[in-house]
């Protein structure tokens, strides 16, 4: 019983994490119809920028205020998704709307490839590490076990970014648009909605939550080269399980592969490496399209 | 150039300029196209699979498996022999694929990208957790013997070197075959419209399981020479990136000419070998910016370039 | 009563809110030839999709021949002798006129598909163009889709149907987007060709000139219902289909 409450909360901690690092990814999908491999690149750039910034803050007198480096990662997060957001979609993914979405793939895969040489550029290869902020909150006592804080933290940031995604989608005139490009984008454009700008404004916001992903795992980890890599894998797990391009799917898919994965730690050690490609496998035989799938109109 | 159009003429021709091309090629050069060979085998079964609509992003499953299979025999029963390593990889990986295949023809799209490659994923999981396949380390594979030649040094270079050229050959005029065949027509009509083959009565999902499993069997190919060749083999053999160089490769020569498949993989070999010697830290900048400059600039791939030179002089 | 070749009883189909069949019954005989009418959205074309198996009824059975076929895919349907054109020409677009009927005839032909035999075998062209000179497309035989007028495209989708030796065809809309002065060219290409194999045919079609003077016996649908069943002149002086199909009331 007691193991069950430890992958619980295990479970609920890395599905939460999950869900931060993938919802960008599904949204952008769900806009724009590209599935974006580079998106572990940003959430890996998001990580440096923060290792630096957060670095930079303690470094220059922040021990006076080390709560202020919070405010520093989220910066770091914005600052990545307006320099890089809109020279990625205005310099280069436009060019691939409404073609093949393989082809728009490999495109993204050509940005991975050049953003970890980049990051590599900027930042050596030697490994950051900015602990500050992850022990900044001290520990907790669930149980008979201590956590650290800020893994909770994490889950409330995924909790506030999902109802903050939600409420902007379904809740906003901004959002009415957004879902009205999603639902026929000829349509729209006759209607008068400015779709380039819609385009650009998703996939900024998916740089921003890739990013903030980013800035969050910074202080748990030693950002080096190859976090990326890592990432994209599973978050591609989480949103094809969810459904490509459903908020919600991709909330119950990180859940999902959160708990799973937590399981295999405690109970199958040896499974934990590919036990979220299983989860994936497993869903779509049962529901080809993920959890959450898209209707499809008639062809004929 | 008639004769250039007949492909058994055409494949002897080639094969007989890559047999001069061994005795001249410095050893380094010998191992970079065994290898590009190797890997553009891999690159072969994705373009089969392309001209049906679909792209594999984990034929590093296949390769890994192949590569697998060279170094295990070699260490567990002893086998050395080229010829029946390539056998039995070809069969390991063709078995894998055959059950693979059925289920994956199922998916078209990201969905088949991201299934193929999640398969991938859970070999390179499996494989890196196992001890006695080596862990991450992998293994080393001993060098092969040539129906009980034993050769080493150069003589070995060139022994691979040349019984990969046979083998690229072989199978490139195989598959042009294949390509030009009622069956490649169908792939070619599948990826345009799935709807209207099956009204005229084909199972796509039988067409694309077919192409499913030769590229299982070209990758497991690959992957044994590749092992045979740098002589050791690591989970990294099925690792994601390693699929997506063979992708890569595939939209690079695009769909349209076979030798474009091989010249691609050689560019791209050459692009990585100049890269590490002269800017050790960013091959993949190069070979990103490369990629992007080749979807823009040669949106069907290196062998439309012969295409459109061949329709222009048929216009003429 | 001659033998039936298409049988359906109580198809039923709703898509969401919206009801496309609702009790759909008939039992069309051997060698007849009916059309369908009704306004679009009436649910002639579901019909279609719901023999062909495109998509499934909620409830009811349809038989070919006297055997179930309701849950056959579209592929088993068709290898058993239904066909069907379309209303928007379904075609591959990346080939040629000629590749599109070697394809055709590829599949359709009396050994599976050869992994070996090349596509463009000298037999199967000469086929292939056989076919393409009896609709008076051969012309176009090395165009690609895009390049192509609306009525050889109808007439390149009904001719892929057609070579595939059917038993029951049904044409969704034979004639529209054909220039006016096709129309009847097309049809009598068509009926010429099918009744010298005493093919069952059903064509779901919005002239009524064509109606008339093709058909046999008119089904008009409205809301998911067949609301007459009549020769054609019957149907068309009904009042009922006056007022919801042909809007002449």
């Amino acid at each position: 019983m007691e193991l069950f409450a430890v992958i619980l909360v295990d479970g609920l901690i890395y599905g939460a994490w999950l869900f931060i690092v993938s919802v960008g990814l599904t949204l952008v999908f769900g806009v724009l119809n590209i599935l974006n491999l580079a998106h572990g690149s940003l959430y890996a750039v998001g990580a440096y920028t923060t290792a630096s910034a957060v670095g930079a803050y303690f470094a220059f007198g922040g021990d006076g205020f080390p709560i202020g480096s919070y405010a520093v990662m989220i910066i770091a997060a914005v600052l990545v998704a307006i320099v890089i957001g809109p020279l990625l979609e205005r310099g280069l993914l436009r060019h691939f709307y409404g073609r093949d979405e393989v082809l728009a793939v490999l495109v993204t895969y050509g940005v991975f490839l050049i953003l970890e040489d980049v990051m590599k550029l900027i930042w050596g290869v030697d490994p950051y590490f900015v602990y500050q902020p992850y022990d900044l909150l001290g520990s907790v006592e669930v149980g008979p076990l201590y956590y650290v804080s800020y893994d909770f933290l994490v889950i409330a940031v995924a909790i506030i970014v999902g109802l903050l995604v939600w409420f902007v989608i379904n809740r906003t005139r901004q959002g009415k648009v957004v879902l009205a490009v999603i639902h026929d984008r000829e349509m729209s454009q006759a209607m008068g909605v400015n779709v380039d700008r819609v385009f650009m404004a998703a996939f900024a916001a998916g740089v921003f939550l890739a990013a903030l992903g980013g800035a969050l795992t910074a202080p748990m980890i030693s950002v080096s080269p190859g976090i990326s890599v890592n990432v994209i894998i599973l978050a591609f797990a989480v949103v094809i399980i969810g459904g490509l391009g459903s908020i919600e799917g991709a909330a119950i898919g990180a859940v999902v592969v959160g708990v799973a994965r937590a399981a295999s730690v405690h109970l199958l050690p040896e499974a934990e490496l590919f036990i979220i490609y299983l989860v994936m496998a497993a869903v779509l035989v049962f529901r080809p399209e993920g959890l959450f799938q898209k209707t499809q109109a008639r062809k004929i | 150039m008639t004769l250039l159009r007949s492909v058994p003429a055409a494949s002897a021709l080639a094969f007989a300029a890559l047999v001069l091309a061994g005795f001249v090629l410095p050893d380094w050069a010998m191992f970079l196209v065994t290898m590009a060979f190797a890997k553009g085998l891999v690159a072969l079964g994705i373009v089969g699979l392309m001209r049906g609509g679909l792209v594999s992003f984990g034929q590093g499953l296949y390769f890994c498996i192949g590569a697998y299979v060279s170094g295990l025999m070699a260490n567990w029963t002893g086998i050395t022999d080229i010829f029946l390593l390539s056998l039995l990889g070809v069969l390991a990986a063709g078995a894998i694929g055959t059950i693979f295949g059925p289920l994956l023809a199922n998916y078209r799209g990201i969905f088949f990208a991201m299934l193929s490659l999640s398969l991938s994923m859970i070999l390179y999981g499996a494989l890196s957790k196992m001890t006695t396949l080596g862990g991450t380390d992998g293994l080393n594979v001993a060098a092969p013997t040539f129906l009980g030649y034993a050769p080493e040094g150069r003589p070995l270079g060139l022994a691979l070197y040349l019984y990969t050229s046979a083998i690229v050959v072989l199978v490139g005029g195989l598959m042009r075959g294949l390509f030009n065949s009622q069956r490649g027509l169908i792939a070619l009509a599948i990826r345009d419209n799935e709807l209207r083959i099956e009204y005229l009565g084909a199972s796509v999902r039988t067409a694309m399981a077919i192409n499913y499993v030769i590229a299982a069997v070209l990758g497991g190919l690959g992957g044994v020479i590749s092992g045979l060749a740098i002589g050791h083999v690591d989970p990294e053999f099925s690792f994601w990136t390693t699929s997506g160089e063979f992708v890569f490769v595939a939209i690079l020569s695009g769909y349209l000419s076979i030798p474009a498949v091989f010249v691609g993989s050689i560019l791209l070999e050459v692009v990585r070998s100049f890269s590490n010697l002269y800017f050790p830290n960013t091959w993949q900048l190069a070979l990103g910016i490369f990629l992007l400059l080749v979807i823009v600039l040669l949106p069907r791939g290196l062998g439309s370039l012969t295409l459109r030179r061949r329709k222009a002089k048929e216009q003429a | 009563m001659s033998e039936l070749a298409l049988e359906a009883e109580a198809l039923h189909k709703r898509f969401g809110a919206i009801s496309a069949a609702e009790g759909i019954t008939m039992g069309v005989p051997k060698g007849a030839i009916w059309s369908l009418i009704g306004s679009n959205g009436a649910g002639k074309t579901t019909f279609v999709n719901m023999v062909t198996g495109y998509v499934k009824p909620d409830h009811g059975r349809i038989a070919f021949e006297g055997r179930d076929i309701t849950r056959l895919s579209p592929r088993q349907i068709t290898r058993l002798g239904i066909r069907r054109s379309f209303q928007i020409p379904q075609l591959c677009a990346g080939l040629s006129v000629l590749e599109n009927m070697l394809i055709s005839l590829t599949i359709n032909g009396e050994h599976p598909p050869s992994f070996w035999r090349p596509a463009s075998h000298a037999t199967e062209v000469d086929r292939a163009i056989d076919i393409l000179e009896r609709f008076r497309i051969a012309d176009y035989r090395d165009r690609l889709m895009g390049e192509l007028p609306a009525g050889v495209r109808k007439l390149l989708d009904i001719a892929m149907a057609m070579s595939g030796h059917p038993r029951v065809m049904l044409l969704d809309e034979p004639t529209s987007g054909v220039a006016a002065e096709e129309k009847y060219p097309i049809m009598d290409l068509v009926m010429e060709a099918l009744s010298a194999e005493e093919v069952t045919i059903l064509f779901v079609e919005h002239d009524m000139d064509i109606v008339t003077r093709y058909s046999q016996r008119v089904l008009a649908f409205y809301d998911g219902r067949i609301i007459a069943d009549d020769a054609p002149d019957e149907v068309l002086a009904d009042p009922d289909v006056q007022r919801y199909v042909t809007g002449e009331l």
